[in-house]
């Protein structure tokens, strides 16, 4: 399938976007034909939507406000009950049932545990290209981020860098640790589209 | 790895502090309060701008033991001020490995002509701008974040205000140019035609763009916000007013729902006394006239 290829125009995706990269992520799901809106307050899931996007930016902080707001249990019980959610960098860690390095832990639905800034501070950063299951080679933006040590045996390992475990999908649930987002590669965001939410629901592609 | 790749890199990080609060804090302390507050980063320094103002003389880098007691104390990223063309005390935040430099008109500037090559540094960094003129001159030095100036430690928002407007006139100057116009346009700012042509063709700078000076309410930090701010430095407004914890934490929610009139109400409520702050036109010295 070509990347001009669109997808069926009633798929709706909630981005959270109480703090970090979530204007990134809309941008992606927006070239590839979805309807996206932003999450900000408790009144926003009033909405209908068909999947969840945990942008980057610091877990701390998304924790944080989605209590003040009001927003973590209704979303927690969603992502629950099967809603497709898509979670990168602080996104896997607001997902992840274990931190290694944090007494705290959020969502905690993915049965994986997680390190927070796995690689160090902001000189570990990097840029590689590895392969993702399925997809093949593609572009990884590693920011201050954090990676998966350990997965249940039913989570599905999808990516790995040197020999460490950076991207993982247990039932609806995709979790990343680096920024498909801000590469210029809408692969993994079509990944999230076909197999985890057209898979589970009616839509098309409308070519 | 390449040059250009670490300044990718460096852009990436400020585009995950978006939409998030810089809390400037002292000691490890602060770090924690701020840190559990929500802020997204803090900058550590040894006196906020409100007590160099009061206390004069020269102001410089904090000492690293200090920083890297607040980099241990935090899991958010931590940076720190060097002052403006000081590349050695640059060279020091970088040993230390600190997440983000602001080359700083807090400071005593160290060099009244040249500012800090960033390009030589792995490190990122943020500078001031009062305009998009001194905006695009630090994006070419290297800087891969540009805030306000505002005027530090004043807890007076009218800078900052003036600065980001001034910054949105240009960008839309600019936008509405002909092509050919962009080439004189970019000598008159004293950059080069590259960053002039990218303003041009995406509406706005290249790297992200955080309001700085004067920010000491939940109302300033959403006008801030719906000036077009992609985030918010808080530095003297915080820990100079009575209840920091309750402030920081409601500038947070300000700047995640910056349009929520109803909710900034109730988020300004009890929050006890501001900082005092300075009017414009009592000051001695005006820090944004620093490094242009």
């Amino acid at each position: 399938m070509s990347d001009n290829t669109k997808l069926n125009k009633k798929i709706q995706i909630g981005v959270l976007a109480v703090q970090g990269a979530f204007a990134e992520h809309r941008t992606m799901l927006e070239k590839l034909g979805v309807e996206t809106f932003e999450i900000r307050q408790l009144r926003d899931l009033n909405q209908h939507f068909d999947g969840l996007v945990l942008p980057g930016g610091e877990s701390t902080v998304q924790g944080k406000l989605l209590r003040d707001l009001g927003l973590f249990e209704p979303l927690r019980e969603r992502i629950e009950s099967g809603l497709p959610t898509f979670g990168t960098c602080a996104g896997l860690i607001l997902l992840a049932e274990k931190l290694s390095n944090d007494g705290h832990t959020y969502f905690a639905t993915t049965p994986v545990t997680v390190e927070r800034n796995a690689y160090g501070r902001q000189l570990g950063s990097f840029y590689t290209e590895e392969n993702f299951e399925g997809i093949g080679k593609i572009p990884m933006t590693f920011i201050r981020a954090p990676l998966i040590q350990h997965a249940r045996q039913d989570v599905q390992v999808l990516a790995t860098v040197q020999n460490q475990i950076v991207a993982v999908r247990y039932g609806n649930q995709l979790g990343i640790s680096f920024h498909p987002e801000l590469n210029n590669d809408l692969r993994i965001h079509r990944y999230f589209l076909e197999s985890i939410i057209q898979a589970r629901t009616q839509y098309s592609i409308s070519a | 790895m390449s040059t250009e790749n670490r300044y990718e890199l460096n852009k990436n990080l400020a585009q995950m502090l978006k939409g998030g609060v810089i809390m400037d804090v002292t000691t490890p302390e602060q770090a924690k309060i701020a840190e559990a507050a929500g802020a997204a980063a803090v900058m550590a320094l040894e006196r906020i701008p409100a007590d160099i103002r009061a206390a004069g003389g020269v102001s410089r880098m904090s000492d690293p033991k200090m920083i890297k007691g607040i980099q241990d104390a935090v899991s958010i990223p931590v940076m720190a001020k060097c002052r403006i063309g000081h590349f050695v005390e640059a060279q020091l935040l970088e040993a230390i490995e600190i997440d983000y430099i602001d080359e700083s008109e807090v400071l005593s500037p160290a060099d009244d002509v040249f500012h800090i090559n960033k390009h030589n540094f792995k490190v990122p960094f943020v500078c001031g701008a009062r305009d998009l003129g001194e905006a695009l001159r630090r994006i070419e030095e290297g800087a891969s974040m540009i805030r306000t100036k505002g005027e530090p430690g004043t807890g007076d928002i009218v800078q900052a205000v003036r600065h980001i407007r001034l910054m949105n006139q240009e960008i839309a100057r600019i936008t509405s140019m002909r092509e050919d116009e962009l080439f004189n346009r970019a000598k008159e700012l004293q950059v080069s035609y590259e960053l002039v042509k990218y303003v041009h063709d995406h509406k706005r700078l290249p790297v992200v763009n955080f309001a700085a000076g004067g920010v000491a309410t939940p109302a300033d930090a959403a006008l801030m916000m719906q000036l077009g701010a992609e985030g918010v430095f808080v530095g003297s407004g915080i820990f100079k007013s009575g209840n920091p914890a309750k402030r920081a934490a409601a500038i947070v929610q300000a700047v995640t729902n910056y349009k929520d009139a109803k909710l900034i109400a109730k988020l300004s409520e009890d929050l006890g006394e501001a900082m005092v702050g300075i009017n414009e036109n009592e000051i001695a010295l005006l820090m944004a006239e620093r490094g242009k």
